[in-house]
């Protein structure tokens, strides 16, 4: 895309606002996944706002798809709970409506690129991408659309100020790094290991290098995903990445312990962030 | 194609807007390491001449091509002819698909498949090769699939394979399909993730297209050999659609020759119980492409029952949606009632038990065949043996207290 061409919104920017403002306080920005709907809507929305009152500093609220290969056992069974309540993107949408009144700290939608295309009807990204922008949702992180497919979606995120996030791998070619580093506005999402979602004892050797390939390509932030679950693997991840991601280990404390949970093991992981950007 | 053309500006991962590649990126090194070794394999006169000796003396191809009296004596119309995948080895049409990746993970260094099954034929398929080429075989089959198909369960154990009950989801062939995907995003370095039908991100659909169109070019010269003339209609049954593509294929460039793909109406296209993904269904993404599914309208996915679990499956191949698309193929769908009684006929009138999925396109041909009249020629692809599948109609007709012609309710 080149950027001439692109209405460029003025609400674009935010998501990478939020991760530099973190970094400039010393810390790695934390970045909170939490599904809509789990266990139901007014708890993962309570859930939401204590990962934000406890310092994250980036969002992202699932969306529950039938199908999510790129997850593993905690999240699929999460989001299968929220489905079999029968909530639908409509209600994720206006819990998120609700959710960015409440809390300052940006949001984006994360889930399966059909959810978007497939939005009450066919080729529907645009409608998407307007709900989306109405509900005062600041991007979208969509794993299974990458970046050579994802020109379609970028136009309509760009269109209603929209930032898009895509995921780079270790085994990412340069050419595909190129192409993430081009289409990407928010932040680029580096996958610490080949897998899916899920936390893990001990994170790879991989992340590192792929963050510093990113580096050699783009400006904007990267921060690093998958396995991360606790304040020493937080602050490993805060030692070489501009953020870091956390999805299984608070839904998992959603699904226990509710908002008190969640606002601890946020604490705490927001704790490995700047211990771990401040020993750099 | 001029010969000027070249071929990298060929647009291969679409058929029309449809196909593409819909996976996380960690994949899309494998899928360029699998494209590019399919298109080097397949140009490789060696490769095809062990894949050619393999299907003959191993998988017992080419089939042959039964003219079934019977049947179209209870048609009352065209002659119909049927294509015998039922004999080769394993007793399906997977053979020619799992040779073929097989080969190509060989070629590629890999010594670890991961296959995902729905009525357990695919998933034999793959444990059978993984044998024979001494490979590691891991098969992932919803676990409501391996009560239905434990008979095809055994049979993978047997041959070394290790099979993975799905509990996530519907428990059926989508959920093993999500589960295999989530092994190979893993794993992805020492292994190759074996799809089982023309359905997945680019380059699966073409490639899988590629090792199956032996069907239709086998049939297209034993009915020119016979008539010297094509048939006038080729039919098949449609889950993922890969039997059906592979009988299709050879005959796209003929104009003339119908082709008709039967998906699974389950218990009517008036309810929510059926599989009929290109009949009844809408575009979206699925499994890494872009065609049609059976999803509601926010996109998400539908359970989709059938009597058959080869056919229980929400999406279908691109290309399948793109010779819809262009009218080239047209599709319709048979009921669960229909396929029993498809598969009491082909026992009654032809000493052949078929599969439940292949039995959906029995009923759709002997009607295609009344109107074509006694002049015509129709080829169904008998795309797999019913051995699999006696269990389970016993369970039906107990369940239903149908009465199908020499199937008695048992008591």
């Amino acid at each position: 895309m080149s950027a001439a061409g692109a209405r460029v919104a003025p609400a674009t920017g935010q998501v990478a606002r939020a991760v530099r403002a973190a970094n400039a306080q010393g810390r790695a920005a934390l970045v909170v996944y939490l599904p809509a709907g789990y266990p139901d809507m007014a708890t993962s929305q309570a859930c939401l706002e204590a990962a934000a009152d406890a310092g994250a500093d980036l969002l992202e609220v699932g969306f529950p798809y039938s199908d999510p290969l790129m997850d593993g056992p905690t999240i699929q069974a999460a989001c299968q709970v929220a489905l079999d309540q029968g909530y639908t993107p409509r209600d994720d949408l206006a819990m998120c409506a609700d959710l960015t009144q409440r809390t300052a700290v940006p949001a984006l939608v994360m889930t399966y690129y059909n959810l978007v295309w497939h939005y009450g009807g066919v080729d529907r990204l645009d409608h998407f991408a307007a709900d989306a922008a109405a509900a005062g949702l600041t991007g979208a992180i969509l794993p299974d659309l990458p970046a050579a497919e994802g020109q379609p979606w970028a136009r309509a995120a760009a269109a209603h100020g929209l930032d898009t996030v895509f995921l780079a791998a270790p085994a990412s070619r340069e050419q595909a790094l190129d192409a993430i580093a081009q289409v990407t506005t928010g932040f680029v999402y580096a996958t610490s290991t080949m897998g899916v979602t899920g936390a893990r004892t001990a994170l790879g050797a991989d992340a590192q290098p792929l963050v510093e390939r990113l580096r050699a390509r783009t400006d904007k932030p990267v921060c690093v995903g998958l396995g991360v679950s606790n304040r020493a693997q937080a602050a490993e991840v805060a030692g070489f990445a501009d953020g870091v991601i956390v999805g299984s280990a608070v839904v998992r404390a959603a699904g226990e312990g509710g908002a008190p949970a969640v606002a601890e093991l946020v604490a705490d992981l927001a704790a490995g962030c700047r211990e771990g950007h401040a020993a750099r | 194609m001029t010969a000027a053309m070249d071929p990298t500006d060929v647009d291969t991962a679409h058929f029309g807007r449809f196909g593409g590649r819909y996976v996380p990126e960690a994949l899309t090194g494998a899928l360029n390491e699998l494209d590019a070794a399919a298109r080097e394999a397949l140009d490789d006169p060696a490769f095809q001449a062990r894949m050619d000796a393999l299907r003959r003396d191993y998988g017992g191809r080419p089939t042959t091509l039964t003219l079934a009296e019977g049947l179209t004596e209870e048609g009352g119309g065209a002659r119909i002819y049927l294509k015998r995948e039922d004999l080769a080895h394993t007793g399906s049409h997977k053979l020619s698909n799992v040779l073929g990746q097989g080969l190509l993970a060989e070629r590629m260094g890999k010594r670890r498949l991961i296959a995902e099954t729905g009525a357990g034929q695919h998933g034999v398929a793959t444990a059978t090769i993984a044998a024979k080429l001494g490979m590691e075989c891991v098969v992932y089959m919803g676990a409501e699939d391996c009560r239905r198909q434990h008979l095809n369960v055994v049979r993978m154990q047997l041959m070394g394979a290790e099979v993975v009950p799905v509990e996530s989801g519907t428990r059926t062939l989508k959920d093993a399909i999500n589960e295999a995907m989530r092994d190979w995003v893993t794993s992805v370095e020492e292994s190759h993730y074996l799809i089982g039908s023309v359905v997945g991100p680019d380059p699966f659909p073409r490639v899988v297209r590629d090792f199956v169109k032996v069907i239709g070019e086998e049939t297209r010269a034993q009915v020119l050999e016979r008539h010297g003339r094509l048939p006038d209609a080729v039919t098949a049954c449609v889950g993922g659609g890969s039997n059906a593509l592979g009988i299709f294929h050879a005959f796209i460039d003929d104009p003339e020759v119908e082709l008709l793909g039967v998906e699974a109406g389950g218990e009517g296209l008036d309810t929510e119980r059926h599989s009929a993904t290109l009949t009844a269904g809408s575009e979206g993404i699925l499994h890494g492409a872009r065609s049609w599914v059976l999803q509601d309208e926010w996109g998400q996915v539908r359970p989709t029952p059938s009597v058959s679990a080869g056919l229980d499956y929400p999406g279908v191949g691109p290309e399948h949606a793109w010779l819809r698309d262009t009218g080239r193929a047209t599709y319709t769908a048979a009921t669960d009632a229909e396929a029993l009684e498809g598969f009491s006929l082909l026992a009654r009138r032809e000493g052949i038990l078929p599969a439940l999925e292949t039995a959906h396109a029995v009923v759709p041909t002997l009607r295609r065949a009344r109107e074509l009249g006694p002049e015509g020629i129709v080829v169904m692809n008998l795309s797999g043996r019913g051995d699999k599948d006696v269990d389970e109609i016993t369970e039906v007709l107990r369940a239903t207290g149908q009465r199908v012609p020499g199937m008695e309710s048992p008591a």
